[in-house]
C-alpha cells in the first residue's frame, strides 16, 4: 500500500495575471513503511505537493490514491483515506490555540468522532511520546511552554490522530542541535515501533542522509530525482542544479577522495564515513 | 573602549509578576569594533534576550549595557544607539513592511528625516552592498528567503549602521539562501568593518566568526576562537550543542585510534590532516 500521485498538476490563481504553475505533471509513490524524504529549494513546490496528500489542495489535473482509494471522490471511503494522512506543517507551534495543552491535543481526535475515553487515552499517549509529562503539563497553557516544548505539543496534536502516513514539513527548523536530534529520534522510534510511514520535507541533507530510505527531489515544480540516498548523493550536479547541497559528510568524503585518499566513497553518514576512512588508511599502512 | 559592553547584565521578564522569568544572569561581554562574533546556545539559553539588549529593545533588569560608550538605559541615546545597531531576525516575512524593495530599504532613513537625495543615495548603496540592486523595483513577495534577508540587511545599512545583530537569520532558508546570507554578512564585516553579532544553531556558520560566545541556562559559560570552542566536543554536547561536521569526524577517527594532532574545524583542516 502507498500514497500514489498520478500526473498531478497544480496552478495557483489560474486565469489571473498572478497565475503560477506550482506542480507540473508529478507522478510519485510514497511506499508504506518507509521514510521518504522530499527535498527542494524554497519555492520548488514541496509544500504545495504535500497539501495534496490529504486533500487540502485539489489538483487541477491528476489523481491521488491513498492505499488505492482515490481521495478526490466524495464518499465515505475517500474521507477515511484522507484521514490516514497527518500533516505537521512548518512551525506548527504557531497553530496552537487552546487554553490547555490537553485540550489542544484533544481537538483532533474529538473532531474525528473519538469517544471521550478514547480521546483522553490518545492525548496521554501522544504527550508521553513527545516527552511532555501529562501530570505536569496537561492543564497548562501551551503558550507558557518553551519553543521546543511548543513544537512537541503541536506535533502531539497530529500524533493523537494516529495517522498511518505522517508528513513532516521541516520539523526541526529553528531547533538547537540537541533538539533536532531528539525530535528526529522520536520519529524514527514511531516508524520502528508502530510502523508509521514518514514523509520528511527538508532541505537539511544531513538529516535526509541519516534517516531516509528514499529521496525525491523537486525542482521548479517537477520531480528531478526519485532514488535511494546513495544514488541521489552520487549525482552532485543534479543536486546542485536543484538548489541543494550534498550532505556535509559526503562533501568531506569527496574532498578526501580528490586529494588522493583511496576510499570507495559510498558513505554519506558519519558512521560509514569513519569506517571507510579507517579502511583506506589501513590499506595505505598508515595505522 | 569596546563597541558593545555588558556589565553584570541580568534580565528578568515580567519582574514582580506571577510569571516572572529569569532569562539572562550576570553576563559580562565585550565586543570590539569590527569584530565578528557568534553566539551559540540551546533554545531558551538566553541568546536572543541578550542580543535584544544591544540596541535597547530590552533594558537590563540590573547591570548595564553600553554601546559605543552610551548606556542603553539613557533615553537620550536610544535613537543614536538604534541608528548604529541594526537587527535582522529569523523570519524574513515579519520584517519587510513595504510593497516595493526600495521603499522597504528607504523606510528607516526616511523615518529619521534624512534628505530625499541622501535617502536615494543610501538606498542605492545599501542594495548594491548586498547585491540586490537589480531587484529594487520588485515586490518583496516575489523574492526568495535569502533575498528577503539581504533586503532586511540593506534596510539596516541604509541607516549607515555600524553593527549588525542577526538572530538566526538562516533558520528558515534553503542551502542557497543560507550561503547568500552568510557570504553577504561575512563580506560586509571584512570589507566595510561592520561589527557583526551572529546568533545561530548551525556550527559551520559559527566557525566563520572571529570569536564565539556560548550561552547555557541563562549564563555566558565560554568564549574563545572557534578553534578553542570546538576543541572540547564533550563540553559542547553536554550543553546540547554540537561541533562542525569535520570536527566531529576528526574526533570519531581519533576515538578509533587514528592519530590526528592538529585542531580541526573545517573540511580543509581534515583533508590536510588525513591526506598528508
Amino acid at each position: 500500500m502507498s500514497i500514489e500521485l498520478k500526473n498531478i498538476s497544480y496552478t495557483y490563481m489560474p486565469k489571473t495575471p498572478f497565475e503560477h504553475l506550482a506542480l507540473d505533471d508529478i507522478s510519485i509513490t510514497i511506499p508504506e513503511g518507509k521514510i521518504t524524504a522530499i527535498a527542494g529549494h524554497t519555492g520548488s513546490g514541496k509544500s504545495t505537493l504535500i497539501q495534496h496528500f490529504n486533500g487540502l489542495l485539489k489538483p487541477n489535473k491528476g489523481t491521488i490514491l491513498v492505499d488505492g482509494v482515490d481521495i478526490g471522490k466524495k464518499n465515505t471511503e475517500a474521507k477515511a483515506a484522507r484521514r490516514k494522512v497527518g500533516i505537521v506543517f512548518q512551525y506548527p507551534e504557531y497553530q496552537l490555540f487552546e487554553e490547555t495543552i490537553a485540550k489542544d491535543i484533544a481537538f483532533g481526535p474529538r473532531n474525528i468522532g473519538c469517544s471521550e475515553d478514547e480521546t483522553q487515552e490518545r492525548v496521554k499517549q501522544a504527550m508521553d511520546f513527545v516527552n511532555l509529562d501529562y501530570d505536569k503539563y496537561a492543564h497548562r497553557s501551551p503558550f507558557q511552554l518553551s519553543g521546543g516544548q511548543k513544537r512537541r505539543a503541536a506535533i502531539a496534536g497530529i500524533l493523537a490522530l494516529q495517522p498511518k502516513y505522517l508528513v513532516l514539513d521541516e520539523p526541526t527548523a529553528g531547533l538547537d542541535p540537541k533538539g533536532r536530534e531528539s525530535l528526529m529520534e522520536k520519529f524514527r522510534r514511531l516508524h520502528k515501533e508502530k510502523g508509521t510511514t514518514i514523509v520528511l520535507i527538508s532541505h537539511n541533507m544531513d538529516n535526509i542522509a541519516s534517516y531516509a530510505d528514499n529521496v525525491i527531489i523537486l525542482n521548479k515544480g517537477k520531480v528531478t530525482m526519485e532514488a535511494t540516498p546513495e544514488e541521489a548523493f552520487s549525482q552532485k550536479e543534479l543536486i546542485s542544479q536543484a538548489g541543494l547541497e550534498l550532505p556535509e559528510v559526503k562533501t568531506i568524503m569527496n574532498e578526501l577522495a580528490q586529494n588522493g585518499l583511496e576510499i570507495q566513497n559510498n558513505a554519506y553518514t558519519m558512521d560509514k564515513a569513519v569506517e571507510e576512512i579507517i579502511e583506506a588508511l589501513r590499506r595505505k599502512g598508515k595505522c | 573602549m569596546s563597541f558593545i559592553e555588558c556589565v553584570d547584565l541580568t534580565h528578568i521578564y515580567n519582574a514582580g509578576m506571577e510569571n516572572e522569568m529569569l532569562a539572562v544572569e550576570n553576563v559580562n561581554i565585550k565586543i570590539e569594533e569590527g569584530e565578528f562574533v557568534a553566539i551559540l546556545g540551546t533554545n531558551g539559553s538566553g541568546k536572543s534576550t541578550l542580543a535584544k539588549h544591544f540596541n535597547g529593545l530590552l533594558l537590563p533588569s540590573s547591570g548595564k549595557c553600553l554601546v559605543d560608550g552610551m548606556d542603553t538605559k539613557d533615553e537620550e541615546h536610544t535613537y543614536d544607539i538604534r541608528r548604529q545597531i541594526g537587527m535582522v531576525f529569523q523570519n524574513p516575512d515579519n520584517q519587510i513592511i513595504a510593497a516595493i524593495v526600495e521603499d522597504d530599504v528607504g523606510f528607516g532613513p526616511e523615518n529619521i528625516g534624512l534628505d530625499p537625495h541622501e535617502i536615494r543615495r543610501n538606498v542605492t548603496a545599501a542594495l548594491r552592498a548586498v547585491d540586490m540592486e537589480e531587484y529594487r523595483h520588485f515586490s518583496p513577495h516575489h523574492l526568495s528567503g535569502g533575498q528577503k534577508q539581504r533586503v532586511a540587511i540593506a534596510g539596516a545599512l541604509a541607516m549607515n549602521t555600524k553593527c549588525l545583530v542577526l538572530d538566526e537569520p538562516t533558520a528558515m532558508l534553503d542551502p542557497r539562501g543560507r550561503h547568500e546570507v552568510m557570504d553577504t554578512v561575512s563580506r560586509l564585516n571584512k570589507e566595510r568593518g561592520i561589527t557583526t553579532v551572529y546568533i545561530t544553531h548551525f556550527m559551520e556558520e559559527a566557525a566563520m566568526a572571529d570569536r564565539i560566545f556560548v550561552m547555557d541556562q541563562k549564563h555566558l559559560v565560554a568564549s574563545g576562537t572557534p578553534r578553542e570552542i570546538f576543541r572540547d566536543i564533550g563540553a559542547m554536547k553536554k550543553r546540547g550543542l554540537a561541533v562542525p561536521m569535520a570536527a566531529e569526524m576528526a574526533y570519531r577517527l581519533q576515538q578509533k585510534g587514528i592519530r590526528i594532532t592538529e585542531s580541526i574545524i573545517n573540511t580543509e583542516d581534515l583533508v590536510r590532516a588525513i591526506c598528508q
